[in-house]
């Protein structure tokens, strides 16, 4: 699901296009957009505190076998919320659950990974030794 | 696997569509209003009873309802509200099967009588016709309504139930895609 909501609309589309068809579904709410209040705690584990609200989408869908399917992503990105909402019942379906994973949310998880290294090491480039600059002195 | 059906198409202006029926049937009581754009409730929810929860029904409105655990679930997820096992908790309830003791609703308080819990019940049937006279505000001289499947010793707890004002509980029948309200001015005697 964290894959799913972290890929957008175009991505799982492009991939969904090398996977099985999916199965017919109806719309059981939404999709639509609202707010959610994201809450924290000071050092992980202080007292809650509101952080601020966020733009959130969420879609629930029924396939035809009867399979529900419940999505939220964050941003105001209908068609994302419907399509991730579909693959969250049809990845519930034992026999379309292999051919799904290895079709679509693998790639996406390994793409979004190298993404994350890619940006990790782009900010390792910069990185401020403090220690270092200590001792330079 | 899951029952769940869709509710409202296009939930704002059904659930305004809605609001505004209500409006009209408890500014009128007794008279029969027909409601258009309905959800597919689950059995053995009437659309109409079940369009009005979705209305009226929210996070902050403990539900009470005798319908099973289908309809529960359909419920709490489109309107979700809360749903407790004690009528007398509730700020709606939803009758399918039978109908609570009037006196053991929630009937608000002297102060304020708002506070006071609205029954939507199911009935078998529901057309203007020679059962009751209906008097009372919102009726300029009296209005016939004729209402199917209603328990022995109806009247005597409306009766009751008015006789509390201004604190009562307020009622709503519903059958198919009909409703009529009946506040709790509303006089009822029996016809003929």
């Amino acid at each position: 699901m964290g894959v799913l909501a972290r890929a957008d609309a175009e991505a799982i589309t492009a991939r969904l296009a090398e996977a099985p068809a999916l199965p017919r579904h109806a719309r059981l709410r939404g999709p639509e957009t609202g707010l959610v209040m994201a809450r924290g705690r000071q050092g992980g584990d202080g007292a809650p505190f509101n952080l601020g609200e966020m733009t959130v989408t969420r879609c629930s869908v029924r396939l035809a076998d009867g399979l529900v399917g419940h999505a939220y992503v964050a941003g105001r990105d209908t068609r994302q919320a419907e399509l991730a909402a579909v693959l969250d019942a049809a990845l519930q379906d034992p026999s379309r659950r292999p051919a799904l994973l290895s079709a679509v949310i693998e790639p996406l998880a390994a793409a979004q990974a190298a993404r994350a290294t890619r940006e990790a090491a782009k900010a390792a480039a910069t990185r401020v030794e403090f220690f270092t600059m200590a001792t330079m002195r | 696997m899951s029952g769940l059906t869709p509710g409202f198409a296009d939930p704002v202006p059904a659930a305004q569509a809605c609001f505004r029926a209500l409006l009209e049937a408890m500014a009128r009581p007794g008279r029969v209003h027909r409601l258009a754009g309905l959800p597919e409730a689950p059995a053995p929810l009437a659309p109409a009873a079940a369009a009005m929860l979705l209305t009226l029904a929210d996070a902050e409105t403990p539900l009470w309802t005798d319908a099973g655990p289908v309809a529960e679930e359909w419920l709490r997820f489109h309107a979700g509200c809360p749903l407790v096992a004690e009528p007398g908790a509730a700020s709606f309830l939803l009758a399918a099967c039978g109908m609570p003791e009037l006196a053991a609703l929630e009937a608000g308080t002297e102060e304020e009588p708002h506070r006071s819990a609205t029954l939507v019940l199911q009935v078998a049937g529901l057309e203007r016709g020679a059962g009751w006279r209906l008097t009372g505000p919102g009726i300029e001289t009296e209005h016939l309504l004729e209402v199917e499947g209603l328990p022995r010793g109806f009247l005597a707890a409306w009766a009751a139930n008015g006789a509390r004002f201004p604190r009562g509980v307020d009622l709503v029948l519903c059958t198919g895609d009909r409703l009529a309200a009946l506040p709790r001015t509303t006089r009822i005697e029996e016809a003929g």
